[in-house]
């Protein structure tokens, strides 16, 4: 696969112009998100007479939700915009193909540099979890790679949708009606039991609510039952998001 | 058009070559060989073929029939290693307006798996070739039309390709641009490097190509070298005539006057060896046009011949 290194390798160029503003963010999002909804709405709550939500302080309840999400968000951005652009606005892809690099070199280094991309962000994330206190386990450093894992299992389907489109006006419907509600209902501010049974069955079918599941027992520690099927639904999400990626993109890029 | 034995050193070999998309028929069936050092054009109005054609000898569109061979290969066979062998100036240039001028040609040419420091010695070489090494640190968005094609051909030349395939390598640049890309696509040629362009403009395809084919409608309608092209289809001037504005007369009174007339909306043309004979008769018969031009026949004559159409529409 030297030809996906040679994509990555083509992503690493750009985002060394334009790494210092990234990576500022992706501290900026946490601390603010932690900050107001963690600390100030969970002071409130742990005055009230429930004090803590599944066991645990708000702001620990809260944060590893937030990390998965967040990931789901970033993978939906990273797969929507900037795919067309280097599809249709821009050709970086015709450019590529024009080379020995294939599709599929193109479709593995997308993936590899999206994965890179959740990874940086997600372990910014975690720093500012740890400086939070509000990772209490060992394992919650496998928090981030569950985080990766969710923003795939969003970012491959998404990615498949995008190289079907020829404009992005369906890209901002995705953000209201898909990304938008799940970060509302999926399980990140309040657990996902206190939905009515219709909403929490959706919640379920789709990837958040598992790897926020996932992401929190890590982190706070209390080892899940259902963590094998947690597991399994973010994977089956990427990987057919994968594959359909790879078809939808074959067709598009080499008609 | 070729003998077998050129066949079997030709660098591109297609017979009863096409391309069908769902409900359109792109290239029909069409022949052609292209020998090493040769430029080839593929001349012809939008919508003909020549960029379909031109995407599937670029290994990146798969024919939907024929035989095609690039560099003695099989495209859908040998894509890659192909095109490791092919430099390509797209229709639309594909820069990376996020990265350095010479940053395009550092990251181009490691797709070629090229290495860093051969990159960077070809990169300083392309530059002075297509004259923007004052440029190098420049932006790519704040070049102008011209310099971005000159910048797209340095990089399709980054891995020293044996066959240089140009889709309308000058649409959209002024004059002066286009006789700077003119004058680099000639040197390379000089070089030995195999041009294939496709154009839509008959002087760009005088200037370059030994040989050209002329599309229309997915078909090739003629082939040859300009010069026989025009012998063959044309005659060797022409005598364009204006007339004021519904005053065009009627064609039994040029009768006689020519080989061939072509009525346009905004011109007559008449097709004759000696266009100043035919100019002094015209007047003989009383005829006032508003001006009148003798002037030789080009591919545009051709190309008018052939589909009773303008290249330009």
């Amino acid at each position: 696969m030297t030809g996906a290194l040679r994509v990555l390798e083509h992503h690493l160029t750009v985002y060394r112009r334009t790494w210092k503003g990234s990576v500022f963010m992706s501290f900026v999002s946490p601390v603010l998100f932690l900050t107001a909804m963690g600390l100030g709405l969970g002071s409130l709550i742990s005055r009230g007479p429930v004090r803590t939500v599944d066991g645990v302080s708000y702001v620990a309840f809260l944060a590893p939700g937030l990390l998965a999400a967040t990931a789901m968000q970033s993978a939906y951005v990273e797969t929507t915009y900037p795919i067309m652009a280097r599809m249709q606005w821009l050709r970086t892809y015709d450019g590529m193909l024009a080379t020995p690099i294939r599709v599929l070199d193109v479709l593995a280094g997308e993936f590899s540099w999206l994965a890179v991309r959740l990874a940086l962000s997600s372990c910014a994330f975690f720093l500012v979890m740890v400086l939070f206190g509000t990772v209490h386990s060992g394992l919650g450093l496998l928090a981030i790679g569950v985080a990766v894992l969710t923003g795939l299992a969003f970012g491959a389907p998404i990615f498949a949708f995008t190289a079907t489109q020829r404009t992005d006006t369906s890209f901002a419907l995705i953000g209201r009606l898909l990304i938008t509600p799940l970060f509302l209902l999926g399980g990140v501010f309040f657990p996902i039991h206190q939905l009515p049974q219709l909403v929490q069955g959706i919640a379920w079918i789709t990837p958040l609510a598992h790897g926020v599941a996932l992401a929190r027992g890590l982190a706070v520690g209390a080892a899940s039952p259902t963590a094998g099927i947690h597991l399994a639904v973010l994977l089956a999400y990427a990987a057919i998001g994968i594959v359909a990626a790879g078809i939808t993109l074959q067709r598009r890029l080499v008609p | 058009m070729a003998t077998p034995a050129t066949d079997a050193n030709a660098l591109i070999h297609a017979r009863g070559l096409t391309k069908r998309f769902a409900n359109l028929t792109a290239v029909d069936a069409i022949d052609f060989d292209v020998g090493r050092g040769e430029a080839f054009g593929f001349l012809g109005p939008n919508g003909a073929g020549k960029t379909s054609t031109m995407r599937m000898i670029g290994c990146v569109s798969s024919p939907s029939a024929g035989t095609l061979r690039v560099l003695g290969m099989n495209p859908d066979e040998n894509g890659p290693r192909i095109r490791a062998r092919l430099g390509v100036v797209p229709q639309s240039d594909t820069l990376d307006v996020e990265l350095h001028v010479d940053e395009n040609l550092l990251t181009y040419a490691r797709y070629f798996g090229i290495r860093r420091d051969v990159a960077k010695r070809r990169a300083e070489q392309l530059l002075d070739f297509v004259q923007l090494r004052d440029r190098a640190r420049d932006e790519v968005e704040f070049l102008s039309g011209g310099m971005k094609r000159r910048l797209t051909i340095a990089r399709a030349l980054v891995n020293e390709p044996e066959l240089l395939l140009l889709d309308e390598p000058t649409t959209g640049l002024d004059p002066q641009a286009r006789h700077l890309v003119w004058d680099r696509l000639y040197r390379l040629k000089q070089q030995g490097v195999t041009i294939v362009l496709t154009t839509h403009y008959m002087d760009e395809a005088e200037q370059l190509c030994d040989r050209l084919v002329v599309m229309d409608k997915a078909k090739i309608v003629a082939f040859g070298s300009p010069r026989r092209l025009i012998d063959q289809y044309s005659t060797r001037e022409v005598l364009e005539l204006r007339f004021p504005i519904d005053s065009t007369p009627a064609l039994d009174k040029l009768d006689g006057l020519a080989d061939r007339i072509e009525v346009l909306p905004d011109r007559v043309l008449l097709y004759t060896h000696d266009g100043e004979a035919a100019a002094v008769a015209l007047h003989s018969r009383g005829l006032q046009p508003e001006s009148s031009l003798v002037r030789r026949s080009t591919l545009e004559d051709v190309f008018l011949r052939l589909t009773g159409r303008s290249l330009i529409e």
